[in-house]
């Protein structure tokens, strides 16, 4: 049994981490740096940013090697530091968990290549393949207890990171962003997603959301989640990593308007809903997460919340339905067949 | 029906054609654009007609579709695609006969901010619609968009951020506009994921355009007074 998954089935539910730009823009990183530079450059930075989660009691966090993919680093001409960096991040993150002094999970942050996929893409599924599996390799070797995909829009993507893992022999676990009306930029369905997992080999340890629009947007993916892997007989942990709010623009700068208190909120209905890793992703700050925990820590499970009960504790959702249902919208009649 | 693919694009009337380029653009069918705009031209259609009645048109019905959440990027790209192949045949066309244009947009994504995707696909659309577009790309300066607009006559400016950390930088370049006394010789139009009308309102923006579908309409709209003032 993986780390993770004995972590998992002696706590029920694990803590994640929350907002790693966010973060590192309150260090002083500048926009448009590419974070994983830091590891190398101010490691002492990206101690801290793990600090933070270890220190608000998040059970997992996630590496700073989101970008830390060939197609990213190459923006910013660093796509031949690629083992480099995320080796760097991974040993960054085993250093601070293993000072803990207790059982924190690394999980190694892999995001998207930022490049377009399937019949209208420049990406191949082997280039994509080729490059997950090199950030894979680095962030394994240096200490992480599984990867984690996150924010991925397109079926195509999620298949490519899951054949490098499996080629890098590394548990994983992958979540994807439902961003547009309740659907992925590419615009799955969180029943599809629990769908492509049903017919992936080397399966994820877990899977979920993550970012995408605020707070309730996100759990009513959750639910969709719940109610497909019901119903597809899948057995795999759900993930919910939401924003802390929206944000909003506040005398030149940017704030998520989620309260503490709100996020505390948010966890205990994603755990009702059915979540079992639960953690923050953008504007998710220290005192977000400690709110979070100590919601999980007192709050008894209760019943699943219904979709009125979302919109009154975290506000109102981006769309009307988030693509199923009698009332989602549906293609145009053809002429063609 | 086992007939159904077996539409035949020559033998339809003018108008079922049209209506069926609507079709073929909404699913994206490259040939079968390319092959109906062969067959209006040889049916002595104006190069601007084809472009505006069965072209601009069928992109429009794509464009609500996928503001309204129906149609997503990979289908937009796919009907992108089709419209750019019936373009290719009718951009020298269009040239010779000098038809009207709808206007000229300078777009690319903000200083810092290396997201494209959704910048790249309000280029497609608007291009689709008739523009004429200028695409500067990722990560550009007050200077880049400053010196673009100006050396092509642009009408309008557009930029687009990803990150809630770049988007106060489209403040940067329209009080840069302000300072200058050029502001108001250009429409700017601001889009991206963390953006909201409020944003646009405090920046001093003329519209924010939450997708590329109300990007090309905010943009016609904004070309169609301009005309007016003429």
């Amino acid at each position: 049994m993986s780390k993770f998954n004995k972590l998992l089935s002696e706590k029920t539910t694990l803590l994640a981490d929350g907002a790693t730009g966010t973060n590192l823009f309150n260090m002083g990183m500048e926009a448009g740096e590419a974070p994983e530079l830091w590891n190398v450059d101010a490691p002492e930075n990206i101690e801290k940013l793990y600090q933070f989660a270890v220190d608000s009691g998040s059970d997992l966090f996630l590496t700073n090697s989101f970008g830390g993919n060939a197609s990213r680093m190459k923006l910013h001409n660093a796509q031949d530091r690629v083992y480099e960096l995320n080796f760097a991040a991974a040993k960054l993150g085993r250093k601070v968990a293993d000072a803990s002094g207790r059982e924190i999970i690394v999980a190694g942050s892999v995001g998207p290549t930022g490049e377009i996929m399937g019949a209208v893409g420049t990406l191949s599924h082997e280039d994509a393949s080729d490059m997950f599996y090199e950030q894979a390799v680095a962030l394994m070797e240096g200490g992480c207890d599984l990867l984690w995909l996150e924010t991925i829009s397109a079926p195509e993507e999620y298949l490519a990171a899951a054949d490098a893992f499996a080629r890098a022999d590394a548990p994983w676990a992958g979540t994807m962003s439902f961003d547009t009306a309740g659907r992925t930029m590419m615009g799955l369905k969180p029943a599809d997603l629990v769908q492509l997992i049903k017919g992936i080999e080397n399966k994820p340890l877990a899977f979920g959301a993550n970012c995408g629009v605020g707070a309730a947007d996100l759990l009513r993916t959750i639910s969709g989640f719940a109610d497909a892997r019901k119903e597809l007989d899948l057995d795999i942990p759900i993930i919910s990593k939401g924003n802390a709010g929206i944000p909003k623009y506040v005398e030149g700068a940017i704030v998520y308007d989620g309260t503490p208190e709100l996020m505390g909120n948010y966890a205990i209905m994603a755990r009702n809903l059915g979540a079992s890793i639960i953690g923050g992703c953008c504007g998710t700050m220290p005192e977000h997460l400690v709110a979070m925990r100590k919601s999980l820590d007192t709050i008894p499970a209760g019943p699943r919340p219904s979709f009125e009960d979302i919109e009154a504790a975290l506000g109102g959702f981006s769309s009307k339905t988030d693509g199923t249902g009698e009332a989602a919208p549906a293609r145009r009649n053809r002429r063609r067949g | 029906m086992a007939d159904e693919d077996e539409i035949i694009l020559a033998e339809l009337s003018d108008d079922d054609l049209v209506a069926q380029m609507h079709d073929d653009l909404y699913d994206g069918l490259k040939e079968e654009i390319e092959e109906a705009v062969h067959i209006l031209l040889e049916r002595k259609w104006q190069p601007y007609d084809i472009l505006t009645k069965a072209l601009v048109e069928g992109m429009r019905i794509v464009g609500i579709d996928f503001r309204d959440g129906i149609l997503f990027v990979p289908e937009v790209l796919l009907a992108a695609n089709a419209m750019k192949a019936g373009m290719f045949i009718l951009k020298p066309l269009l040239v010779e006969s000098g038809a009207p244009r709808m206007g000229k947009m300078v777009i690319g994504t903000v200083k810092g901010d290396i997201h494209d995707i959704g910048k790249n696909l309000v280029a497609m659309m608007m291009e689709g619609a008739g523009f004429e577009i200028i695409d500067l790309g990722i990560n550009n300066s007050v200077d880049d968009y400053l010196n673009a607009v100006e050396k092509e006559k642009a009408d309008i400016l557009g930029m687009s951020a990803l990150l809630t950390t770049t988007m106060p930088y489209m403040k940067v370049v329209i009080d840069t506009m302000q300072e200058k006394g050029i502001r108001d010789d250009y429409v700017v139009l601001v889009g991206g994921a963390p953006l909201n009308e409020e944003f646009a309102k405090a920046i001093g923006a003329n519209s924010y355009c939450r997708d590329a579908a109300v990007a090309v309409e905010t943009a016609k709209d904004y070309m169609s007074k301009r005309h007016n003032q003429l």
